[in-house]
């Protein structure tokens, strides 16, 4: 066959010498080439592989194992005592640390629209010594403890840039005193307490109401006062009755009793009463609108007596008893005659 | 034949296992290359009504999702030979199929090439009692087709109904429900080497794998080279694999022969291997780069280095041309086809409608195959390649796949067989339980 045997190659080119091969001693040594790699996988590597395929197994190891190898080595080194402290207080301090840059201290307070008494007992309600973290000012906590002022009705606290915190507050306005039991107090238009009085005379210019649970129904009373406006040079204050209805009190011992509801309506009936009649300036003790359809009136004890002499009667005194005392009769000398 | 039937139908309900876990490998045991494919199954919904796309014989509900080849150890003549080296080649190309898949398989189709089949037409007949033809009539009839003796060890790997006939009119493929009072089929059962199919068993069983199906590799390359026409029309599809050779005849979309040669491209490479006196690495790289069939006058001037490493410089540097190459391996292919031809002619393949002959496997790429075929084994003579199916990908469409892409075809919508109808009832054992309470029954 052609080409099959070596020295017939290239016969074309006739006499052409054989190349110059430098022969070696001896042999050179066969490489020692490792033998190949038997591609397949023992028994044992390809019962792994598939059970490394079982999507169980495979979660197992891929995501269980790590984890418990952290939780395990987290465990073990945080088993030790001082390790822990060591790791809190790197931890507080480095929080420490940011919380006191000087981006969040604040170093001073300003208050807006309060009086002295409140701007000093809000100061003093601050949890912290100025200048601190703005961190450790827990806002909502403060605003909460400053609502609880009586005499604040609202705050707006906020951490302004440069380190202030700024408050600015409404406080209650006083429009009622409220006389009951235990003392005098301020009360504002809904009838919440403001501040507590020694007496009268430190707000003479305020109404006065009077009675239990007055304060609950103050928004009723100043509407009341409101109304009372030709009577109110006369308006000593309010009364409650039994925490259910007001009495008008009124200076000469008069007192206008209204009913529990509609109050206002029976006060403005008896005000147009008194504008027609002149009611409130004659002799009569108590005005009684409790029953709408029938206001019922009690006249003084002059006004009595007046009747009584002149029908003839025994004029009476204070007591409801006929005055008949030698000792008194001086003093009824005079009415007896006119 | 008992425990065939029972052997068979448990590895049919593995095979419904696996098919609904979804995921199932099939694997192609070759002389030269083993070769496997897994296979997952979507179910049918994967193609919408509007995308044109049918069931196409369940091909449209299965994709291949990894694909593994290595080169096959123990292997001789399609037959296991080293069963612990078949093992690990085994091993290799089901783990790297794994690999790529990315799921683990737990159940396997596998094809045998060797083995020595050979093909047996059966033919029974009974009487419908009925009148017409139930599913237990379908049943009696294939239990009453007459065995011939098989020989000792011989096992049947495919016993297929391929015609029915009722009362003269033949040619029917679904015989149920029709009327008629005879009822005849015809089956094709291919038998193998009952020790090398026992062989393959064990080697997958070692691999922890269950066995689902185990099919002849000509049937299954057939499947996958073979067009439909061809099937219905009447062809011969030949396997031409490294140690064997296999020939399956195809009519009416139905095996009625199957047969395998032991010689294969493993041959071609010894006779390069011998007459050039190279290894027989070397002479596979000749076949497989500059290997051919038709010498022409060009091919003497083409000197082909032969390379080598024996440390002789001489023997290093020798060419041959190419006619010299074509020379060795021309009288190997037509030797083979020769054989190809007998067994056809055996076959009765010359009185068959159309004899359409195919030629796929690994071999079938040596160029100017085709023309050396035509003028053995008659005019109609083609080079197929497997069918393309789903994810398969480009380096495993080569015609060396189509047997397994086959399998796949072939698990993808399994063909009739005898054990896949009830077995009748007076075939079931003496102490069966049914009889007893039958007889229970007929006596209180």
């Amino acid at each position: 066959m052609q080409g099959l045997n070596p020295f017939h190659r290239g016969h074309g080119d006739g006499g052409r010498p054989a190349p110059v091969r430098h022969v070696p001693a001896r042999p050179a040594p066969a490489l020692n080439r490792a033998p190949r790699r038997d591609p397949a996988p023992s028994r044992l590597a390809y019962r792994l592989n598939r059970m490394m395929l079982r999507p169980l197994v495979r979660r197992l190891v891929h995501i269980g194992l790590p984890a418990f190898l952290a939780a395990m080595v987290a465990g073990l080194w945080l088993s030790d005592e001082t390790r822990r402290a060591n790791l809190t207080g790197g931890i507080n301090a480095i929080v420490d640390r940011i919380q006191h840059r000087e981006e969040f201290m604040v170093k001073m307070m300003t208050i807006e629209g309060a009086s002295p008494v409140v701007d000093k007992g809000l100061r003093a309600m601050l949890p912290v010594d100025l200048p601190a973290s703005s961190f450790d000012i827990d806002l909502e906590k403060l605003r909460e403890r400053v609502l609880k002022l009586d005499a604040v009705e609202a705050v707006d606290l906020r951490i302004k840039p440069g380190g202030v915190l700024s408050a600015v507050v409404t406080e209650r306005v006083p429009v009622v005193l409220w006389r009951h039991a235990r003392g005098i107090e301020l009360l504002d238009k809904t009838g919440h307490r403001v501040a507590s009085v020694t007496s009268r005379e430190v707000r003479g210019d305020l109404p006065i109401i009077a009675g239990e649970g007055a304060d609950l129904a103050a928004p009723e009373a100043l509407a009341l006062i409101d109304a009372a406006g030709p009577i109110l040079p006369r308006l000593r204050g309010l009364e409650r009755i039994g925490e259910r209805r007001w009495d008008l009190v009124l200076d000469r011992g008069q007192r206008i009793k209204l009913p529990e509801d509609k109050a206002l309506q029976a006060l403005e009936r008896a005000i147009a009463l008194d504008r027609a009649q002149d009611m409130f300036e004659r002799d009569i003790a108590v005005i009684d609108l409790r029953q709408e359809a029938r206001p019922v009136v009690r006249l003084g004890l002059e006004a009595q007596n007046a009747i009584r002499r002149a029908r003839g009667q025994p004029e009476i005194g204070p007591d409801g008893k006929p005055v008949e005392a030698a000792g008194k009769s001086g003093g009824k000398s005079t009415k007896k005659s006119g | 034949m008992k425990d065939l039937y029972q052997g068979q139908r448990a590895m049919r309900n593995m095979r419904r296992q696996a098919m609904q876990r979804g995921v199932i490998a099939v694997l192609d045991i070759g002389t030269s290359k083993i070769a496997c494919l897994v296979l997952q199954f979507d179910g049918p919904s994967q193609f919408r009504e509007t995308d044109g796309v049918g069931p196409m014989a369940g091909q449209s509900n299965f994709r291949v999702i990894g694909t593994a080849t290595t080169r096959s150890r123990g292997m001789r003549y399609g037959e296991i030979e080293t069963m612990a080296e078949t093992e690990r080649a085994i091993r290799t190309v089901i783990q790297s199929a794994q690999k790529v898949a990315g799921t683990r398989v737990d159940h396997v189709i596998a094809c045998i090439s060797g083995a020595r089949p050979a093909s047996y037409g059966l033919a029974g007949e009974i009487t419908l009692p009925s009148g017409k033809v139930t599913e237990t009539d379908v049943a009696r009839v294939l239990a009453s087709c007459d065995v011939p003796d098989f020989g000792r060890g011989r096992e049947v790997l495919h016993a297929q109904p391929v015609n029915f006939a009722i009362d003269g009119r033949s040619g029917l493929s679904d015989p149920r429900d029709q009327s008629g009072s005879r009822l005849a089929c015809d089956m094709h059962v291919l038998t193998i080497d009952g020790d090398a199919a026992g062989n393959l068993v064990h080697c997958i069983r070692r691999c922890d794998m269950e066995l689902a199906g185990v099919a002849s590799a000509s049937y299954a390359a057939g499947l996958a080279a073979l067009v439909e026409d061809e099937q219905e029309l009447g062809a011969a599809c030949i396997d031409l694999g490294g140690g064997t050779t296999g020939v399956s005849v195809f009519i009416k979309k139905h095996m009625i022969f199957a047969d395998a040669v032991r010689f294969g491209g493993d041959l071609i490479t010894q006779d390069i291997a011998k007459g050039l006196r190279v290894s027989y690495a070397v002479a596979e790289r000749l076949k497989t780069l500059h290997g051919g069939l038709e010498a022409t006058g060009r091919d003497d001037r083409e000197m082909i280095e032969l390379g080598g490493s024996t440390g002789d410089w001489d023997t290093d540097r020798r060419s041959v041309s190419r006619a010299d190459l074509i020379g060795i391996m021309r009288p190997r292919v037509e030797e083979i086809l020769e054989k190809v031809g007998e067994i056809l002619e055996a076959a009765g393949f010359d009185c068959m409608p159309a004899r359409q002959i195919v030629l796929t496997g690994g071999s079938s790429q040596i160029p100017g195959l085709d023309v050396l075929a035509s003028r053995i084994l008659g005019q109609n003579v083609r080079i197929g390649r497997p069918l393309r199916i789903q994810g398969l990908p480009h380096n495993a469409t080569a015609p060396g796949f189509s047997s397994a892409i086959g399998l796949a075809l072939l698990t993808a919508h399994p063909q009739d067989e005898w054990w896949d109808f009830d077995m009748p009832a007076e075939h079931y054992p003496a102490r069966s339980l049914r009889r007893a309470y039958r007889w229970f029954r007929n006596n209180w």
